[in-house]
């Protein structure tokens, strides 16, 4: 099959059209005179002239060397890659919803006003927490939103000694990342040889310079934080506050709430747990829900329900203010709203249920010929290592790209940190005991060649549209535009 | 509960207990303290199945008034224009949209050449080097470029003008609140002809009397919130006076016909790139696009795609400069951000590769012609008055005889969504109304707002 | 992994080689072997002055970018330009190829830091 490899911009001709616009009707207007010349382009910028059946074929074509969830098995240890249902997407187009401007003012939006204050109600039960906002527009954004709300806490209370927040050395980068763009010093704890939080190090720590605790739960291993009631009351006995970074709560859905175990403020990522897609990059949605005693601090506006009637509050003196503009990806929200709906409180505690075993399933099956670091009941993912695999010279990253030759999209690797040589494996729910058994018999395959015939594994993947790619390359003498 | 998205039936889940070696899915959740497993079904809704689902979307649609049903004539940051068909199709393709992050490019050509290709053209309508792969929103996008700003030169002042959209400097206000860098105010000039054909602009005076050597940054928008456009040129120069960098934030359609901020003099350009390809969608998702020149670039906030060679030679496009990024830099990163916004990067693309140089220029020119008829129209009636003098872009600032507020409410029920109401944001702009007119208003459209603008205002409400 | 005689080693994996009251700091062949291939140098701004400890520069590789701390107080004199469009070289000769000249004055400094057969016994405990 001959081989497309040009850029849109390569297959411009000029004077070629790829619009349909109506007529101007109205007077025009002199440009040269209504404006100043020199504020008037001279050359137009470099933007391809194509025909609607050009750029069809051509992102057709692109769609084509890409591969979804829709495509195959998705299994990224800390992403939650499951099925995105249709009939969100059928919602998220309908007519009424979407083509709504956010300033058109409550009168006309009294739908979708209703949409986000139920949607606050929902991830509020779930959660165990009091109020949610839905602004965020992902997850890291979300932990930023939090973390502002636990520096705004402190600061009320008059106390600007609380510079530190604790993250696990296991955490996610979005979380120290977050914390350092809150303003906070960030302060790593290890983990214990459970792979949990090692307490006598948190105890150590805890004083009363620190503003809070960031944790997963379970966290990046998979693992439950089994001493979370202890945890909790050690950090807000020294008047620190608990974050829960929500990535994992699809482990935990009806069976367990972060607001019980004693977090303070939670964020849950819509595009993990709650189903929507994943677009490629985007957009996500990164809701907060938080404890009664942090709901003035929430953003705004925060939409009440007066009289029946919904309305956008901005009258709040503590609140943080803003974090992005309007109201959040409502898009998203939607598709997560039709998610929730459809599955009840039944449906996603089934969802959570099965998400766990399945992950438990392909741990078992392959406990024998990988080492897993803290082999025990795991939740909804799980974290082997490559190393007995790398002493041959066959690393995670290679077993990664000999995945992808079989069609399946490679597990996280080399994270969380701690765990060298690292794959972490999330199926989801969504995944049928075929699909396991499938992926199962192939890692088990590729285990056995690394033994016995590691040199055929290396160089991969061979039938994938492009072979490894030199990222040296791209990242010494970065490329980040085509030039005509 | 049986639900269509979970494979496993009650047989395979009981083979899978035995394999893992428990007896009961309870026992899987052992690890849970006893004291926090939840005794009874939380607090939600029946489920509902997809035409059960279907109607009760319909019901709480009918609830809204969309702008479908109106002809709507509200900007503010936020914009209503044409959206070829085409770019829906595109975006519907599951291998796009049901796609992780291209963290393993070897399967991810399609959506790493996207981004490399709107890269290429938000580069190209900004006149800068290089451009990230998108951000949440125009709003966001402009905190990380003042952050990014005060780091590069150390300082810790930043000028922004008060004619920069309202959300965007609430949101920087608020996130750099404790970041330790001083946010001041420029003004613009309010009287008409003070100076002449300027009102509406930035107080180039106030701009240079607020300069220091401890200014890390302008932030300027243009065309402004007001529509109006700014003197982008002066203000760089006084920017490189004062070794400042100079931000502009930009609408991407407006630069199909007008100079770029990176022939201007801006180092960093970002805004709201939703009016390409993309639905207003109530606020969210929007389009947040981010561009810098070459000094900059590895402090470019964000995922960026770059170009490079696969083992046998061929051009492949992947992730690159990552090291800056949370996952690997963690508390030292260029950002916090890991999700960005590519759906509508896409949607993007696909756009501006439909509607070409041509079509982009010739859906600014209705822009401007139908804002200024519409413009023109409305002052004939004298039931409203001029506010500003400077020349505009798609948007403008009127005085109505009665106020905004209530002229939105009684042109709703006229199926128009009306202007924005500047009272709130801009207390000496009281009764000011913000009015956009975008290439998809018709004239039939636009006769009819005027005409029913002119009787509510003549007739008093 | 090379260790070079006649260098002071830092535990963050620096070395350092006096020239009277100048001191030569790069980072070592263990530093350049973990980071891979290194595909930026953040060099510091001449005339800069460090304390001890405090940010010098940033190594970037594709999978990790490393802060590069100033293993004595002083002034930056001259950085290795060199680096800016070869940051490979770190790679090829880390002992060669220094990143930046401080000029100092805290000969005390110099003692608290690792002897070349100390900086072995510690990366051979990593």
């Amino acid at each position: 099959m001959m081989r497309d490899e040009r850029l849109i911009f390569e297959k411009s001709v000029e004077g070629r059209i790829g619009y349909s616009l109506p007529e101007n009707d109205v007077p025009e207007v002199e440009l040269e005179s209504f404006y100043p010349v020199e504020l008037l382009r001279e050359t137009a910028p470099e933007i391809p002239e194509v025909s609607e059946v050009d750029v069809i074929r051509h992102y057709t074509n692109l769609s084509k060397r890409n591969y979804g969830v829709d495509s195959g098995f998705y299994p990224l240890g800390s992403c939650t890659m499951k099925y995105n249902p249709k009939i969100n997407e059928d919602i998220a187009s309908m007519e009424g919803l979407a083509q709504m401007h956010p300033l058109q003012g409550p009168q006309s939006a009294q739908g979708n006003l209703e949409i986000l204050y139920n949607m606050d109600k929902y991830l509020s039960e779930i959660l165990g927490m009091e109020r949610v906002t839905l602004q965020p527009a992902a997850g890291a954004h979300g932990e930023m939103t939090g973390l502002m709300i636990i520096k705004a806490y402190h600061m009320h209370r008059n106390d600007s000694k609380r510079v530190k927040i604790i993250v696990p050395d296991s955490s996610h980068g979005t979380n120290p990342a977050s914390a350092a763009l809150a303003g906070f010093e960030v302060v790593h704890i290890p983990s214990d040889e459970r792979g949990c939080v090692d307490i006598k190090a948190l105890e150590d720590i805890l004083d009363d310079t620190v503003a809070g605790l960031m944790l997963t739960n379970p966290n990046t291993l998979g693992l439950f934080e089994e001493d979370i009631l202890k945890i909790s009351e050690m950090v807000h006995g020294c008047g620190g506050l608990l974050y829960y970074d929500g990535a994992n709560m699809n482990a935990i859905m009806g069976m367990a709430r972060p607001g019980d175990m004693g977090f303070d403020i939670a964020h849950v990522n819509l595009h993990k747990t709650f189903s929507t897609p994943h677009g490629g990059g985007g957009p996500g949605s990164g809701p907060i829900g938080v404890v009664k005693e942090l709901v003035p601090f929430l953003p705004v506006p925060v939409i009440e329900k007066v009289n029946d009637r919904y309305i956008l509050d901005y009258d709040r003196p503590l609140s943080i203010g803003k974090v992005k503009s309007f109201y959040g990806n409502f898009g998203v929200i939607l598709r997560a709203y039709s998610y929730i709906r459809t599955m009840g409180a039944q449906g996603l505690k089934v969802a959570s249920q099965a998400a766990v075993l399945n992950a438990n399933y392909i741990r078992k099956k392959l406990e024998d010929l990988y080492e897993i670091p803290y082999n025990r009941i795991c939740m909804h993912e799980f974290v082997l290592s490559a190393q007995k695999q790398a002493k041959n010279g066959v690393t995670a990253l290679d077993i990664a790209k000999n995945l992808l030759d079989e069609g399946i999209h490679p597990p996280t690797i080399y994270f969380p940190l701690i765990v060298h040589e690292a794959m972490m494996i999330e199926p989801t729910e969504t995944e049928s005991p075929e699909t396991l058994d499938n992926f199962i018999d192939i890692m088990r395959q590729l285990a056995i060649k690394a033994q016995e015939d590691p040199e055929s594994l290396k160089n991969a993947p061979r039938t994938t549209y492009v072979s490894r790619l030199d990222e040296v390359k791209a990242a010494r003498t970065p490329v980040l535009r085509w030039k005509k | 509960m049986k639900s269509s998205y979970i494979p496993m039936t009650k047989q395979q889940q009981e083979a899978m207990l035995s394999a893992v070696g428990v007896k009961s899915l309870d026992e899987l959740f052992s690890a849970i303290p006893e004291k926090l497993r939840l005794k009874e079904d939380l607090n939600l809704p029946k489920p509902l199945s997809e035409h059960e689902l279907k109607k009760h979307m319909h019901t709480l649609a009918q609830k809204n008034s969309d702008t479908c049903e109106n002809s709507c004539f509200l900007g503010a940051g936020v914009y209503d224009h044409i959206i070829p068909s085409a770019v829906q199709h595109i975006i519907s393709r599951q291998e796009f949209y049901t796609a992780y992050t291209p963290y393993q490019p070897e399967i991810s050509q399609g959506v790493l050449q996207s981004i490399f290709e709107y890269q290429t053209m938000i580069s190209e309508l900004t006149g800068m080097d290089a451009a990230n792969a998108s951000l949440y929103d125009g709003a966001t996008a402009l905190y990380e470029a003042v952050l990014l700003a005060s780091r590069f030169n150390g300082r810790k002042e930043v000028l922004v003008a008060r004619s920069v959209n309202p959300e965007y400097r609430k949101a920087l206000y608020s996130v750099l609140k404790y970041s330790g860098i001083t946010i001041k105010e420029v003004d613009f000039n309010k009287e008409e002809n003070d100076p002449a054909g300027k009102s509406g602009t930035v107080n180039l005076e106030q701009l240079e009397g607020k300069l220091s050597k401890d200014t890390a940054a302008i932030a300027i928008q243009s065309p402004n919130f007001f529509g109006i456009l700014e003197d982008i040129k002066a203000i760089s120069q006084k920017a490189k006076e004062i070794g400042a960098l100079l931000i502009a934030v930009c609408d991407p359609i407006s630069l199909g016909m007008f100079e770029s901020p990176g022939a201007l003099g801006a180092d960093i350009a970002v805004g709201e790139a939703q009016p390409l390809g993309n639905p207003m969608n109530f606020g969210g998702p929007l389009l947040g696009y981010f561009a810098v020149k070459s000094p900059l670039t590895r402090r470019m906030p964000g995922r960026i795609a770059g170009e490079t060679t696969d083992s046998q030679g061929r051009r492949g496009f992947v992730l690159t400069l990552q090291a800056r990024e949370q996952h690997i830099r963690r508390e030292k990163a260029t950002s916090n951000i890991c999700t960005n916004q590519a759906l509508c990067a896409l949607a993007a693309v696909s756009y501006l590769s439909l509607m070409g140089k041509e079509g982009l220029k010739e859906v600014a020119t209705q822009c401007i012609n139908k804002s200024v008829y519409t413009y023109q129209s409305l002052l004939e009636n004298r039931q409203v008055s001029r506010v500003f003098d400077a020349p505009f872009f798609r948007e403008f600032v009127v005085k109505p005889k009665i106020k905004p507020s209530v002229l939105n409410e009684a042109l709703l029920a006229e199926k128009i969504i009306g202007g924005y109401d500047l009272t709130a944001e801009y207390p000496e702009l009281e009764g000011c109304w913000l009015v956009a007119v975008t290439e998809k208003r018709s004239r039939e459209e636009i006769d009819y707002f005027v005409d029913k603008v002119n009787l509510m205002c003549r007739e008093g409400l | 992994m090379e260790i070079r005689e006649g260098l002071y080693y830092s535990k963050d994996h620096e070395w350092v080689r006096v020239e009277g009251n100048r001191a030569y700091v790069g980072i070592t062949d263990y530093a350049q072997d973990s980071l891979g291939s290194i595909v930026y140098v953040e060099l510091p701004t001449e005339g800069k002055e460090l304390s001890k400890g405090d940010v010098l520069g940033v190594v970037e590789s594709v999978k990790a970018a490393s802060d590069i701390f100033s293993p004595i107080s002083g002034t930056v004199v001259e950085v290795n330009q060199a680096l800016a469009d070869n940051p490979e070289l770190i790679n090829e000769s880390p002992y060669e190829n220094h990143i930046a000249v401080l000029s100092f004055e805290k000969a005390d400094e110099l003692k608290e830091l690792l002897s070349p057969a100390q900086y072995e016994d510690l990366t051979k405990g990593e």
